[in-house]
């Protein structure tokens, strides 16, 4: 049925597959991607849509801060499309702890010319005066901000189209060496396969180090006005990587509508969609323990999605010896649709071999040695395929990812 | 009959005991309640608490269903027809 030659197979039209495939199409490859889903509707359609720097480690900060300089470039004059929203995000801080951890996030961020400000508890209840009395303050980081996943995913499939890729509605049963077996039984073969499969991904390489993590979301009614920024408790950071045990965090988000998205939740070792009244309940309560008001808002609906986390945090960005010509774009957890952008940027400067505006190495499938693609020329005939010599890598020029490549 | 006396739009109204906000709404002549997320005005439609139209804000509580909300006496009654919240 595809009848040109395929440079690269993109599978899986989430926002990852489409920032992927919008930028290798950009660049005059023919590109073709496979979903057997609606476009965005897995994880790309859970999430929050919340565009956040993260800096638990040197890396995600230069991902993250990369990828949303991205952003504002993809939005643009058009905010409206991807209804963007620069909320800015404010991590709270319940106790003076948590506001010494803030004061160190202010201090990283601004190292690295991130407008952000501490707040003491009067600035804060000027800022939010919904959050309850007795906390001690927070950080206010302006340049963060939200979009509605769904349809960025959309928007960038769209541009890839236009630049001549192919959308295939199929169930992609096994991958190959520079190919796919499809669900009909047939083929599809290319010089490059990018698995972008979110959480998927494992059913179809179970080699590969992810785990999935259940979270729930909620929506309320239209409240325009109720909170004004993207509110998260800074102990969101201590049980956002851990690797068991359910847990819920303070987490709020006010969408261009007026809505309330409420989260957030992790759970571990389920892939089941349904919606889980005990976690729902656990993670409201927490919610209105540092918004009270929130319990007199009406919710409109409750969701589930599944984040795919890798042991180390960070996502899987480049060659992948698995099979031959393949690349991975997976294993983003909750940053990815913040990181989209930016791993579509990486990988295309991979596979034509040129230098990425950050360093690629923290987020190459290779750190995982199971994962590491075999030495250029020696298996495989097809040069672009060949992963980047690490060694030939110049250093950055971005100061973010200097000395500290290595995720902990 | 005992008569109450709420407050809709900032307009003093009075109405029998045991009428809706819904109905106390329509009385002043504007049955309109609320605007879609597109600006367009709604009203009542199913006057039995399913479709949702008839939510207003009452005594500062925004999406109050006017329909299932019996008057009282005193009570603010804000509807969205007005303006582009």
């Amino acid at each position: 049925m595809i009848k040109q030659p395929i440079d690269v197979i993109v599978i899986g039209a989430g926002i990852i597959g489409a920032a992927c495939a919008e930028a290798l199409a950009a660049r005059g490859l023919r590109v073709t991607v496979i979903e057997q889903e609606t476009v965005g509707s897995g994880a790309t359609a859970a999430g929050m849509g919340h565009l956040v720097v993260m800096d638990d480690n040197a890396a995600e900060l230069a991902l993250s801060a990369y990828s949303l300089r991205l952003w504002k470039e993809l939005v643009g004059d058009h905010p409206q499309r991807h209804e963007y929203s620069r909320c800015g995000t404010i991590w709270v801080a319940a106790d003076e702890d948590e506001l010494a951890a803030a004061a160190l996030k202010a201090a990283t961020l601004s190292a690295h010319g991130l407008a952000c400000e501490l707040l003491d508890a009067a600035a804060l209840y000027a800022r939010e005066p919904q959050l309850r009395p007795g906390l001690a303050g927070g950080l206010l980081v302006r340049g963060d901000g939200l979009v509605y996943p769904p349809k960025s995913a959309r928007i960038l499939l769209e541009r890839a189209l236009r630049d001549g890729a192919l959308l295939v509605r199929e169930r992609v049963r096994a991958i190959e060496d520079h190919g796919v077996l499809l669900d009909d039984g047939s083929r599809l073969q290319a010089t490059h396969v990018v698995l972008a499969a979110g959480a998927a991904s494992g059913a179809l390489l179970p080699e590969l180090p992810l785990q999935a993590k259940k979270g729930h979301v909620i929506i309320t009614d239209r409240y325009p006005g109720f909170v004004q920024h993207q509110l998260v408790e800074l102990g969101y950071i201590k049980s956002a990587h851990a690797a068991h045990g359910d847990s819920v965090a303070f987490n709020v988000q006010p969408r261009p509508t007026g809505q309330i998205l409420i989260g957030s939740s992790r759970q571990f070792d389920t892939t089941d969609l349904a919606v889980e009244p005990a976690m729902m309940t656990r993670m409201l309560r927490h919610a209105i323990g540092y918004v009270p008001a929130l319990a007199e808002l009406n919710v409109l609906r409750c969701w589930a999605g599944l984040r795919a986390a890798t042991p180390d945090g960070l996502p899987l960005i480049g060659p992948c010896a698995a099979r031959r010509g393949l690349w991975l774009a997976t294993g983003h957890e909750g940053l990815g649709i913040t990181t989209s952008l930016a791993t579509a940027q990486l990988l295309t400067a991979q596979i034509f071999k040129e230098n990425a505006a950050i360093s690629q190495l923290p987020y190459l499938p290779g750190r995982f040695q199971h994962l590491l693609a075999a030495p250029a020329g020696i298996e495989d005939d097809v040069p672009l395929t060949r992963p980047l010599p690490f060694s030939a890598m110049p250093p950055t020029a971005n100061a973010l990812a200097d000395g500290r490549a290595s995720p902990p | 009959m005992n008569q109450i006396t709420l407050s809709i739009d900032a307009r003093s109204i009075s109405v029998a005991a045991g009428t809706s906000v819904a109905a106390a709404i329509a009385m002043t002549g504007d049955a309109r309640t609320r605007r879609s997320i597109s600006g367009q005005t709604r009203a009542p439609l199913c006057g039995m608490g399913v479709c949702q139209e008839c939510r207003v804000v009452i005594d500062g509580r925004a999406h109050q269903l006017s329909c299932q909300t019996p008057c009282e006496s005193g009570m603010q009654v804000l509807t969205m027809r007005q303006d582009s919240a």
